[in-house]
């Protein structure tokens, strides 16, 4: 087991994205932010948590995204659908996906196949805790990436938290 | 993260787990169902047969609706115009469909156990929609889905049955279901339309006085009439059932609560229930039939799983 962020690294990690997304979005009307339902959220809440404390909060739009009914894999394995929150509409705004870990890319595929189904916005950008580089099955690539690793398919990312894990820390196992 | 059954044929089959399952993935199909576009694709390379071999118009548009939500390809079947009245048997029928490479059939029955003698002979999954005087699961999920969502919890609720438990489907699952997650239940109605052991047999509460029924319980399921399976006189009239069995407006608000109403529909009005109780806010008939939808679309889900891959 390696360690790929410690607590430290983890916390400046989720300060620079949010800075580097509002960098790019400096007038937030037109933005919304959207984590991935489960383990995008983590991520999602701390990055919405640092941009509240730069822009005054109610300009900050969160939503959050369960992907389930929109999976490719439906068909060999069945997954519990979590909740899904967009209390406003996505229509002709930038939107920011945000989620933990940067894999295959079939969860984003499916992300933005349901995101759709909420309008059609003007511009999608995908903000990526850990980015595994050169392990992608489908062309998707992330415009804010925390952190890039090479790893090979039998190896695991994990994310923990404190809230969930009592830690806070990344690691490839 | 799957049932514990490969068809639904009754609340009865069911696990706790399952029914929460449902129930859990009922809310989030809840909130699809409020998106701009209303459907998902998940169910996009499976068939389903709608076979009614008896009248219905909630549960079949509500089917078919909720099969259209996630993409599934839709047959309607029904008997009467069909081949039925040549008189095909229904193995015959159903393999016949079948061979057309269908996945999956709801289906709805005047005869009890139909879907269960379906289930040993064909591979497809079966949703029973309502047999004879057995179960109509989907519509004791959709009730027990909107009791939950007005009240919070299923576990502790004091849930009254009241009218015709002898001939009801719906009161079965019900039975069965509120059972299971924890809740008390009573039937009311007059002795003629009650069960002689169902004390016995569900460890329920029987009640013959309407007002002590309504006084004591939290929501009230009230049943239809059913006036096409009552071979027997087991009460002398409608007007006079309604007189002692009839709820409305005034009964209500003389109670010193308020309790929650719902009906399975069509409402015979001015029989079980009057109009100013039926439309009132205490109601949530109507929410059922929305409801109705997401439950739905959440048995269909949980039951495609597992298909296979494509080769």
């Amino acid at each position: 087991m390696k360690t790929v962020l410690n607590e430290q690294q983890l916390a400046i990690t989720i300060k620079r994205l949010g800075h580097q997304i509002l960098e790019n979005h400096v007038n937030l009307e037109n933005t919304v932010l959207i984590g991935i339902q489960p383990r995008g959220i983590f991520v999602s809440d701390q990055i919405v948590q640092e941009i509240r404390q730069l822009v005054p909060p109610v300009l900050v739009k969160y939503g959050k995204l369960d992907i389930t009914f929109y999976r490719d894999d439906v068909r060999t394995s069945l997954h519990a659908p979590n909740h899904t929150d967009i209390p406003f509409s996505i229509e002709n705004k930038n939107v920011v996906i945000i989620d933990d870990v940067l894999w295959t890319g079939r969860t984003i595929r499916a992300a933005l196949d349901a995101l759709l189904d909420f309008g059609r916005p003007a511009k999608v950008e995908l903000c990526i805790l850990i980015d595994r580089r050169f392990s992608r099955q489908l062309p998707i690539q992330a415009d804010y990436v925390g952190k890039s690793i090479d790893s090979i398919i039998s190896q695991k990312v994990k994310v923990f938290w404190k809230e969930r894990d009592g830690k806070e820390e990344v690691v490839l196992m | 993260m799957q049932l514990s059954v490969k068809h639904l044929l009754g609340i009865r089959d069911l696990t706790h787990q399952d029914i929460q399952l449902i129930l859990d993935t009922a809310t989030e199909f809840k909130e699809v169902l409020q998106r701009p576009i209303k459907k998902v694709p998940s169910l996009r390379d499976v068939t389903i047969v709608n076979l009614f071999y008896e009248n219905s118009t909630r549960t079949r548009i509500s089917f078919e609706l909720a099969e259209k939500r996630l993409s599934a390809d839709t047959i309607n079947f029904t008997a009467s115009g069909s081949s039925v009245s040549k008189g095909e048997t229904l193995l015959d029928t159903v393999n016949n469909i079948l061979s057309m490479k269908v996945d999956m059939v709801v289906m709805r029955h005047s005869a009890s156990g139909a879907p269960h003698f379906l289930a040993k002979h064909i591979p497809a999954a079966i949703i029973n929609a309502g047999d004879g005087i057995n179960e109509h699961p989907t519509q004791g999920l959709l009730d027990a889905f909107s009791m939950r969502e007005r009240l919070g919890k299923l576990e502790g609720l004091k849930v009254a049955i009241i009218g015709d438990i002898m001939h009801s489907r719906v009161a079965m699952s019900n039975i069965y279901l509120l059972k299971k997650m924890g809740a008390e239940i009573m039937v009311a109605g007059p002795p003629t339309l009650i069960p002689k052991y169902i004390q016995e047999a569900f460890d329920v509460r029987v009640e013959y006085n309407l007002r002590k029924a309504l006084e004591w319980c939290d929501v009230a399921n009230v049943l239809r009439i059913q006036l096409e399976r009552q071979n027997q006189v087991l009460f002398s009239s409608l007007r006079e059932y309604s007189l002692a069995y009839g709820i409305n407006k005034q009964l209500l608000d003389s109670l010193n609560k308020e309790v929650v109403i719902m009906h399975p529909g069509p409402i015979n009005r001015g029989v079980e229930l009057d109009s100013d109780a039926a439309d009132s806010k205490q109601s949530i008939i109507l929410n059922q039939v929305e409801n109705g939808v997401a439950v739905r679309m959440a048995a269909l889900y949980l039951l495609s799983g597992g298909r296979g891959s494509m080769n």
